[in-house]
């Protein structure tokens, strides 16, 4: 399958059955999904996740261009956290979750049941809701964490600082390596995170809420080093934070209910989306 | 406001907020005494084991009681060390042997076993908590003394026999049964306490590791253990406190023969088994009072380890503090 047949598959799913076509639950392609000139980084196909007895989200197909940033918005409960968790497998830490569909990256299938959740986790970093460093150990081992998991041979010094500069938190650190993780406050702990995230130097970055327990400074911090990591790497963020998503992302989508409603570039979503649905949340209706 | 109102409203709130306060007191007072109680009972009892153990001292040499291997009640010949040292030798084979069954054991009922195979393990542990000690040692005197004596001994003097706690006769009553069966009793302690523990560990850092891609055994490694350590440590602390007290289960196996030897295989002593065994045969105040200063010395013991691992504890935890918040 070459790419644009597999962007057409993407753009035209087979419907399931006529009565889930003729509701057109299923999102349709938006604009900016029509056409991407270049491969995809990241491909979701027909995902469908449960919680046990509950469908969590309903036949999910995204697009995910490289060096890009997607941010999933809609409300509480929608299947945003869910959707990213299912991008690295993280979903299978809760018991009773599964998921079923396809994930590729890079056109490779990384969801099936041969594929370890090891591997696809050293190639799609995460960083969470709430900063995690790990506490016992200090700022420069937080770093090299993931380098010691991967055996990476060689000087992890130089990438520590390389992945603390591109995490622009160096010049903040660069005299206390060996301090605990814990001495830095909750903006720098999180920037910590995502060194930490980027020293195996992942495909694509998933940053789960990353600034909803920071303050406004942290949070402006955290919001332009999106824009710089976006760069080299491939981001999906979920947010609580509309305006965020608009500061941040190319592309945004809009889960409602467990539905992928809309799709789009970002601008479009906000100012000209084609659902009612989205057009009511991000002008403030409900949510 | 009008003053008539406002003297009104002073008039009316006070009354309801005094009678709260009433009770806020009454109950900070009734809290104070029963916790008080405690450190009195602890006060009577050391002074009570002081009073009787007085007669003993008249004319004894502090530091010749703690350091003389001999120990003959009908010449008043009182030397404490056998039973210190046996005391000390059990409660540490309990502990190397305890200590990583239990945390294996947490670890699986907690972090990797299977849901199903969780409650029946765990309702194991629970049980062998409860059985009374001198099943404890009716079962170790039936089977684990023999078979210590017929296969483990045997095989240990075999292969590891050129270490000085591996040689000697094998009789199968002595500090390896003794310790052994402690380490069983102590078992449940540690784990449960441990598996509460592990409870305690952010979900958050086990995701950390594992999104890092970690496997589950390298996320317990790099964040879950390491989280627990002071925990563990303090379960570590409950059983030994149990170790070095439990008297009926090691009076049975350890032998009872007031002597050091190197060798885990000799029979031993130890401080609770000798009170158990002497106090309601003992002639004389001097003898009791030589009994009652070996219940003093396994208090200090108590006191001193306890004291130990504090300070190990708190210098072990000190990464970890933050994090709890």
């Amino acid at each position: 399958m070459n790419v644009h047949q597999e962007i057409a598959a993407v753009k035209s799913p087979p419907p399931l059955s006529p009565e889930v076509a003729s509701e057109s639950r299923r999102p349709r392609p938006a604009p900016g999904q029509e056409a991407p000139a270049i491969q995809p980084k990241l491909t979701v196909e027909h995902l469908n996740a449960w919680y046990g007895q509950n469908h969590a989200l309903h036949d999910v197909n995204l697009v995910v261009p490289p060096r890009s940033v997607t941010a999933a918005i809609g409300p509480s409960g929608c299947g945003k956290s869910t959707f990213l968790r299912c991008l690295n497998r993280m979903h299978e830490l809760i018991p009773g979750a599964r998921a079923e569909g396809t994930l590729r990256i890079d056109g490779k299938d990384l969801l099936g049941r041969d594929v370890d959740p090891v591997t696809l986790r050293r190639r799609v970093g995460m960083v969470f809701q709430r900063p995690n460093p790990f506490p016992t150990m200090s700022i420069r081992d937080n770093v090299a964490a993931g380098l010691k998991l991967n055996r990476v041979p060689g000087d992890h010094a130089e990438i520590v600082e390389r992945t603390l500069r591109q995490a622009a938190l160096w010049d903040e650190v660069k005299d206390r390596l060996g301090a605990s993780a814990l001495s830095l406050s909750g903006g720098q702990q999180q920037r910590l995170c995502i060194a930490r995230a980027l020293a195996v130097q992942p495909e694509v970055l998933l940053m789960d809420e990353p600034a909803s327990a920071l303050d406004p400074i942290a949070t402006a911090k955290i919001e332009d080093l999106i824009h710089e990591l976006k760069e080299r790497y491939t981001i999906v963020i979920v947010t609580h934070n509309m305006q965020q998503a608009g500061r941040v992302s190319d592309q945004t989508a809009f889960f409602y209910m467990g539905d992928l409603v809309e799709v789009g570039p970002t601008e479009k979503i906000f100012t000209n989306p084609s659902e009612k649905r989205t057009e009511d949340y991000v002008t403030g209706k409900f949510g | 406001m009008p003053p008539t109102s406002d003297t009104g409203a002073a008039r009316a709130t006070p009354a309801p907020a005094r009678f709260a306060n009433l009770g806020d007191r009454a109950w900070g007072w009734g809290i104070s005494i029963l916790g008080g109680t405690i450190l009195v009972v602890a006060g009577l009892v050391l002074l009570e084991l002081g009073r009787v153990a007085r007669p003993a001292w008249e004319g004894m040499n502090v530091l010749r009681f703690l350091t003389s291997t001999d120990w003959d009640p009908v010449q008043e010949k009182f030397g404490a060390l056998p039973f210190v040292y046996g005391t000390l030798v059990t409660s540490a084979v309990a502990i190397l042997v305890a200590l990583p069954v239990s945390v294996g054991l947490a670890l699986f009922l907690s972090e990797m076993g299977p849901r199903r195979l969780r409650p029946p393990v765990a309702y194991a542990i629970e049980v062998l908590a409860a059985i009374p000690s001198v099943i404890y040692g009716l079962w170790g005197l039936f089977v684990l003394v023999p078979w210590l004596r017929g296969t483990l001994e045997p095989f240990l003097q075999g292969t590891l026999g050129f270490l000085p706690i591996f040689r000697g006769p094998m009789i199968g009553h002595g500090y390896l049964a003794g310790g052994l069966i402690l380490a069983l009793m102590i078992l449940p302690t540690i784990a449960s306490v441990t598996i509460e523990v592990l409870k305690t560990v952010p979900a958050a850092l086990r995701e950390g590791a594992l999104a890092l891609g970690a496997t589950r055994w390298e996320a317990i490694r790099m964040a879950v253990l390491p989280y627990a350590r002071p925990g563990i440590l303090g379960a570590t602390l409950l059983g030994l406190g149990r170790a070095l007290g439990e008297t009926m289960a090691v009076t049975m196996v350890i032998g009872n023969s007031p002597a050091i030897s190197a060798s885990l295989f000799a029979p031993g002593y130890t401080l609770p088994a000798v009170i158990a065994n002497e106090f309601a045969e003992a002639t004389g105040d001097v003898h009791i009072g030589a009994l009652a200063s070996l219940g003093l010395v396994l208090f200090g013991i108590t006191l001193l380890l306890n004291a130990a691992a504090r300070i190990l504890i708190s210098a072990v935890s000190r990464g970890t503090r933050g994090a709890r918040a």
